[in-house]
């Protein structure tokens, strides 16, 4: 089988508009949560979320760096935060300016959990309140999940596979773990792969509060309301942005003289077959998928340092995940470290999978493993497994797990190291 | 330049991203600003809105430059 490899990073994040910004945050523990700006949220149970930063902001984004005017006008913002982390993650790895030989061997693998959701609510508006006449002609295309890998490709003239996975919070996950075999199984030399999220929008803030799952005890202090592991947790925060990781075959990036982040050794995936949004109440799906990934990999669980938890805050999913990880874990549990970085810039849904794929490949560069903030009073099951509470801790990473659970019971998960 | 043409103009430079120099009378939506055939329904919309007037698909069809833009909406008026 080829081997893969990561050789660029790219991100947009509630703590930064780019990898390295958002990287800097989280390591010094910031928090991307506050009450929401973009519209009124002053009705809604939960009044707060991590949104992306203006780009006056201190750890801003900017649009304009990577989409022309013009996209940035027709299509929902999820499609704007993944050209972006594309086009980041392109540069990094020197490959913007590929031949047409190259780019008929390069595709893209770049979903989303929802998709076009605030202007699939405004445009339900102007349908409602104007005539049919008066929706926009981008509104479809401007809309789609798939149309990050579209524009992506359009952009940069990838010809290779084009592809969008669609599966809840697992969607990141999905696709750099799909996007890594279709590389490996010669479809592909270089695939940009990972998952973007905007759905902080009324109907959004709205529908997930309606299902319970998101924090609802923390509008006056919302940095504090993302606090997986902890006993006062209450749901989770909504998130936004998106992560891309340029794949590549490991010989392809070894005679082109690339940079090298990590080999990607390891996939798993599973499905609950139990609940709709409930986890299976032994959380077999996760253990399965870990399982499954840690098999692929070859590794023995002593090897792997590093477990970026998908660790929600939710009361019921944090504690099924722990239980799982500390099942498969067994007599190894003490010589690893699990954090949730959900804590600090929420949950991305279908972004979530990739920028914490990326934390994970950071973490084995800087030798650091991120925080979990606000882990002031650990619930009982976490004894014995350190969660790094409030600050970043150094130590040895040498391979990381990743995991992603997602709405419909779909799991995924990633197993790297570094090489 | 016409109150219309400055009109006209300016939802052209917010829509399609140009610069506003390159938004003269004979420009071309399509050969010489970028556009494609959705773009022109959407300036159709934005133009109808402004003005508030209704271009018909057989009259949108004929609208190419900022001209026939200009005086379309003129001829309405």
């Amino acid at each position: 089988m080829r081997r893969v490899v990561v050789t660029g990073l790219g991100m947009v994040s509630p703590l930064g508009g780019d990898v390295e910004t958002t990287w800097k945050n989280i390591i010094a523990s910031k928090s991307g949560a506050a009450r929401i700006e973009r519209f009124d949220p002053t009705e809604y149970k939960c009044r707060i979320a991590c949104e992306v930063k203006p780009a006056d902001h201190e750890y801003g984004y900017d649009p304009a760096l990577d989409v022309d005017h013009k996209i940035q006008r027709q299509v929902d913002p999820f499609i704007v935060y993944g050209i972006s982390a594309a086009s980041q993650a392109l540069r990094d790895a020197g490959l913007d300016d590929m031949s047409e030989e190259e780019r008929l061997r390069a595709g893209c693998s770049i979903g989303s959990g929802i998709g076009g959701l605030p202007g699939i609510e405004s445009e339900s508006l102007v349908l409602a309140n104007k005539g049919p006449s008066r929706v926009s002609p981008h509104f479809v295309h401007g809309r789609l999940i798939n149309l990050i890998s579209g524009q992506v490709s359009i952009k940069y003239g990838l010809m290779g596979p084009n592809h969008a996975v669609v599966t809840a919070c697992s969607t990141g996950a999905h696709s750099i773990g799909d996007a890594a075999r279709m590389i490996a199984m010669d479809d592909a030399d270089v695939m940009l792969a990972g998952g973007a999220e905007s759905a902080i929008c009324p109907i959004g803030i709205a529908g997930f509060a309606q299902a319970r799952a998101l924090s609802t005890a923390f509008n006056d202090t919302p940095e504090k309301a993302s606090r997986p592991y902890d006993v006062n947790r209450d749901g989770f925060v909504m998130g936004e942005g998106a992560g891309v990781v340029v794949l590549e075959e490991y010989e392809h990036a070894k005679k082109r003289g690339a940079k090298i982040y990590a080999e990607v050794i390891g996939y798993g995936l599973s499905g609950d077959a139990y609940h709709v949004t409930a986890p299976h109440p032994e959380g077999s799906g996760g253990y399965r998928s870990m399982e499954m990934a840690l098999r692929k990999s070859g590794l023995s669980l002593s090897d792997i340092d590093y477990v970026n938890a998908h660790g929600t805050s939710t009361p019921l999913g944090d504690e099924l995940e722990l239980g799982a990880v500390k099942r498969l874990f067994g007599d190894n549990l003490s010589t690893m470290s699990m954090s949730s970085t959900k804590s600090a810039i929420g949950h991305l849904l279908g972004g979530a999978g990739a920028v914490e794929s990326i934390f994970c490949i950071l973490a084995m560069r800087d030798q650091i493993v991120p925080p979990t903030l606000n882990l002031d009073e650990p619930s009982e099951s976490c004894a014995g497994v350190d969660l790094v509470p409030h600050v970043a801790k150094e130590r040895k990473v040498r391979a990381v797990l990743n995991n992603s659970f997602g709405f419909g019971g779909t799991n995924a998960s990633l197993i790297m190291k570094a090489i | 330049m016409s109150e219309t043409a400055d009109r006209v103009k300016k939802i052209v430079v917010e829509h399609l991203g140009v610069e506003a120099e390159k938004v003269t009378e004979d420009a071309s939506f399509i050969d010489d600003l970028g556009a494609d055939s959705l773009d022109i329904v959407e300036l159709v919309m934005a133009f109808e809105e402004e003005f508030g007037v209704e271009i018909p698909d057989d009259a949108a069809e004929k609208i190419a430059t900022v001209k026939d833009a200009i005086d379309y909406i003129d001829s309405k008026q």
